[in-house]
């Protein structure tokens, strides 16, 4: 397997984009990210596509050569395909360009991820969004994903003794972060007592503590350690683990559902792929799409013991300067979730991290980073290390 | 959901009928082609299994989004019921006040109208839970 | 012997108060309970209709004994969830019964429970079948406003019907028909209408007091030979009534006398009411149910206990009148609500 390195990286702010279309807002962040690699239309050899909900919401499916077509790559006849993996869609992308470099098959590759929700009504995203359960047997009863979060929180809190305010403090952390990211859809800093009284979602869960609908698009440029040094890159940031692992689709399926099973096989193989451990991580980007998601995917990366999250938080674990700063983008409840863009986001906020230009919310001298995206109530997982060559 | 879609269910929806590994004796709802922990020694061998309809709530949630086939009966209640058979099912819990609901709580199965298609269309049963 | 093997009831269980509908229309409270002898009526749940309170009878019934060979279901009702595509077939599913199994719906405003039992009756003594299960429920509709909203509920029991292991023994029935057109409901018409007073005398009194006397005299009974009576209960007091002018005691009549507290179930109401003698009666008792539908007809049932009584698991489902304290009184915002009276948008 070959190195595979991270040239350029591009985004649009997260958030209600009601003048922008699916199409344009994945042409932004694409030209952004071959800008940022300085490369030619010409480099690009394949391009895959991150996107859940396009042919549920706009009906426009075929979503690659859509994105080929307006980047202006149709031109050169590249594969461009389109991932749909939920919530996960992004960060499979990836993992398929990294795939595709690290095995040969191309040298050079865009990978995008994109989602467009503020032009069906909030109530139809609900539905659509909850296409990632099990529609037979979970959503046809009533259970949305966000009732299913709830069901995992409030187990959780019976079984670790958790206490409700020790969940808020996921979004809080989120926020404070967020209010320092240009690129993030909220800015307000939030108290715990906010996402308390918030508008009861499923309770425990209010809306303070469920990312919000965005429309947003990421994008990336994939090649070999050989093609950075022949464009003279500044700065070169390495795929040291690329791993995806997935567990039954239905919560009620899984033995446990207080903890991922998915994301403790995602990490367990990438922490053997990058040779690393959890406390040589420095900072993590995680899949806070509930807080409740974020707390136990802290516990099953290895960060902290299970039950333990909120109580590290509580102790300034999490913030820019602790030993483990997590989510310094806004994570999704902050800088937003346009869902098949999360993943690609993820990575984006990564590579400005270790190339410190992260600004007011640079995490100090990352050596490398960790970043999960997660599908559906846990279904699958995908976890990404990157780490700085150069 | 689409008529065929959903009267292909109806045997599982309307009774609880999953499936039982012969090699390992796990209960599956819903029913599986293929149990997962014995694999090929289960193919083809699945057996049918109409589940006891009681169990114990293992987690529940008060769910007060808008969701279009649920929107006239909101604020309703979720539970994980962990089934006396063994797996564990997601449904509705009716004929209750969210406030009187504890995890550990005995229920049972019942058949209750879940949505209708639409007015014209056809109505769509199956299980929710309803305390013991 | 033909007779039923098991039986179960469903009530929902919510309840309106007379007190509040009639606050609502500017009625006197007091006038209702002391002119209908209705306190309260049964309200299905927004999840309920007469296929789920059909299954659940039926269920409740199949707790205490498992039948052994039905071959045919039937379920009466006025208030079908659909008006082309029948009950018994949901029914059927839902209790395991399908596919070998004949089925349809009837409908005879109140009695199309009873007719179904009729015909199971008939279908087991010909041989045609093993077993049959008979079922009247209903989520009967009142206009807003009008005197039937007072009295129309939901509920429903369920027989098996066979000539093995019968815990009560259907020894006569006897039926009057007649085009009396005392009640009625015309095709795409959400609520029904009444002939008023029309609906006493002419209708419900001379059909049930004819086949009441009829069938004694078939079985040359008298009403002393009776331990329980029950009578179709549009209301508490036309049932009373027609008790006290055949000479019945109020003691006869009480155990099946439900329809005070859960107003009248239709097709459910009377053999709801023989449902809850046949939760305390002993081997040896005697029960005449008597069934009335408007349009109009009665049937009458004289029913002796078997000594079969003795090993069937009662205990397995609940009481009909536990059923009945099982009550969450709502308001009529709700009762609205559940009912699906209130206008919805697109």
């Amino acid at each position: 397997m070959r190195d595979v390195v991270i040239v350029g990286v591009g985004q649009t702010k997260y958030g209600e984009h009601w003048e922008k279309s699916l199409r344009s807002l994945v042409v932004e962040a694409g030209l952004r990210a071959i800008e940022d690699a300085g490369i030619y239309s010409k480099d690009i050899e394949a391009i895959y596509g991150g996107n859940m909900s396009a042919g549920s919401t706009t009906f426009q499916d075929h979503i690659g050569p859509l994105i080929a077509d307006f980047t202006g790559l149709a031109i050169n006849k590249i594969p461009a395909l389109r991932i749909e993996n939920g919530s996960a869609s992004g960060a499979a992308a990836f993992h398929e360009g990294f795939a595709a470099v690290a095995s040969g098959l191309y040298d050079t590759v865009l990978v995008g991820g994109v989602e467009k929700l503020t032009d069906v009504s909030m109530e139809e995203v609900t539905e659509v969004l909850s296409g990632e359960v099990d529609r037979e047997w979970e959503l046809f009863n009533g259970a949305t994903l966000a009732s299913l979060a709830a069901l995992i929180a409030r187990r959780y809190m019976l079984d670790y003794n958790v206490k409700r305010e020790q969940i808020a403090l996921m979004p809080v952390l989120s926020h404070k972060h967020g209010s320092l990211n240009p690129y993030a859809q909220f800015k307000n800093t939030l108290k715990v007592e906010d996402v308390l009284n918030s508008t009861m979602v499923a309770d425990p869960l209010t809306m303070l503590d469920c990312a919000p609908v965005s429309d947003g698009a990421s994008a990336v440029i994939l090649t070999t350690i050989e093609n950075a040094k022949k464009w003279k890159k500044d700065s070169i940031v390495k795929v040291k683990a690329s791993s995806v692992a997935s567990d039954y689709i239905a919560l009620q399926s899984r033995e446990n559902i207080t903890r991922f099973d998915s994301v403790i096989e995602a990490s367990r193989k990438a922490y053997k792929m990058a040779k690393l451990e959890p406390k040589d991580i420095s900072f993590v980007e995680i899949h806070d799409a509930y807080s409740i998601f974020g707390l136990i995917s802290l516990e099953d990366l290895g960060f902290f013991e299970k039950g333990k999250a909120g109580k590290y938080l509580e102790e300034g674990y999490g913030n820019l300067d602790s030993k483990l700063p997590i989510n310094p983008s806004g994570g999704l409840k902050a800088k937003g979730h346009p869902v098949g863009a999360t993943g690609v986001g993820q990575i984006v906020e990564s590579i400005l991290q270790l190339r410190k230009e992260a600004e007011k919310r640079q995490v100090s001298d990352p050596k490398n980073a960790l970043t999960l995206n997660m599908g559906g109530s846990g279904g699958s997982a995908i976890v990404h290390i990157l780490e700085v060559v150069k | 959901m689409t008529i065929p879609r959903f009267w292909r269910e109806f045997e599982h929806r309307y009774r609880l009928v999953g499936t039982k590994c012969p090699s390992c004796g796990r209960v599956y709802f819903p029913p599986r082609d293929v149990c997962p922990y014995c694999h090929r020694e289960s193919v083809g061998k699945m057996k049918k299994y109409e589940l006891k309809p009681t169990g114990k709530i293992y987690s529940y949630t008060v769910v007060h989004q808008d969701v279009p086939d649920f929107k006239f009966i909101k604020p309703y209640i979720m539970v994980l019921v962990e089934m006396d058979d063994g797996p564990k099912i997601t449904g509705q819990l009716t004929d209750i006040e969210p406030e009187e609901v504890k995890i550990g709580m005995p229920v049972k199965a019942v058949f209750r109208r879940i949505r209708e298609e639409s007015a014209s269309g056809i109505i769509e049963y199956g299980y929710k839970f309803v305390p013991l | 012997m033909v007779g039923i093997v098991t039986y179960g009831s469903y009530i929902p269980r919510y309840r309106i108060k007379v007190e509040e509908i009639a606050r609502v229309w500017g009625e006197d409270p007091e006038d209702i309970k002391n002119g209908l002898y209705i306190y309260s009526k049964s309200v299905p749940g927004p999840d309920e209709d007469t296929a789920t309170i059909s299954v659940e009878a039926l269920r409740n019934a199949m707790a205490r004994k498992r039948p052994i060979g039905v071959g045919a279901v039937y379920v009466g009702s006025e208030s079908h969830p659909y008006a082309v595509k029948p009950t018994a077939t949901i029914v059927a599913e839902a209790a395991g019964l399908a596919p070998e199994v004949t089925a349809a719906d009837y409908e005879f405003a109140c009695k199309a429970g009873t007719a179904a039992m009729q015909t199971v009756m008939g279908m087991v003594k010909s041989g045609m079948i093993r077993e049959g299960v008979a079922i009247g429920a209903d989520t009967s509709q009142g206009a807003p406003g009008d005197a039937l909203e007072f009295s129309a509920a939901a509920g429903g029991t369920a027989f098996v019907i066979g000539n093995e292991n019968v815990i009560a023994e259907i020894k006569a029935t006897y039926s009057i028909t007649t085009d009396t057109p005392d009640f009625w409901r015309r095709e795409g018409q959400d609520y029904p209408r009444h002939g008023g007073r029309f609906t006493g005398e002419p209708a419900y009194f001379r059909h049930v007091l004819d086949t009441s006397r009829k069938i004694m005299e078939i079985m040359k009974t008298k009403p002393e030979d009776y331990t329980y009576a029950v009578f179709h209960q549009p209301n508490g007091k036309f049932p009373s009534r027609a008790a006290k002018i055949l000479g019945f005691k109020e003691s006869q009549i009480k155990q099946g006398l439900i329809v005070p507290y859960i107003g009248n179930t239709y097709s459910g109401s009377m053999i709801t009411g023989l449902s809850a003698i046949l939760d305390i009666s002993k081997p040896g008792d005697r029960i005449l149910a008597v069934s009335f539908g408007s349009g109009a007809g009665s049937d009458a049932f004289h029913i002796e206990i078997t000594n079969e009584m003795e090993n069937f698991r009662r205990e397995n489902a609940p009481a009909v009148w536990n059923q009945i304290e099982r009550a969450k009184y709502i308001d009529y915002a709700y009762y609205a609500k559940f009912k699906k009276k209130i206008k919805m948008g697109e």
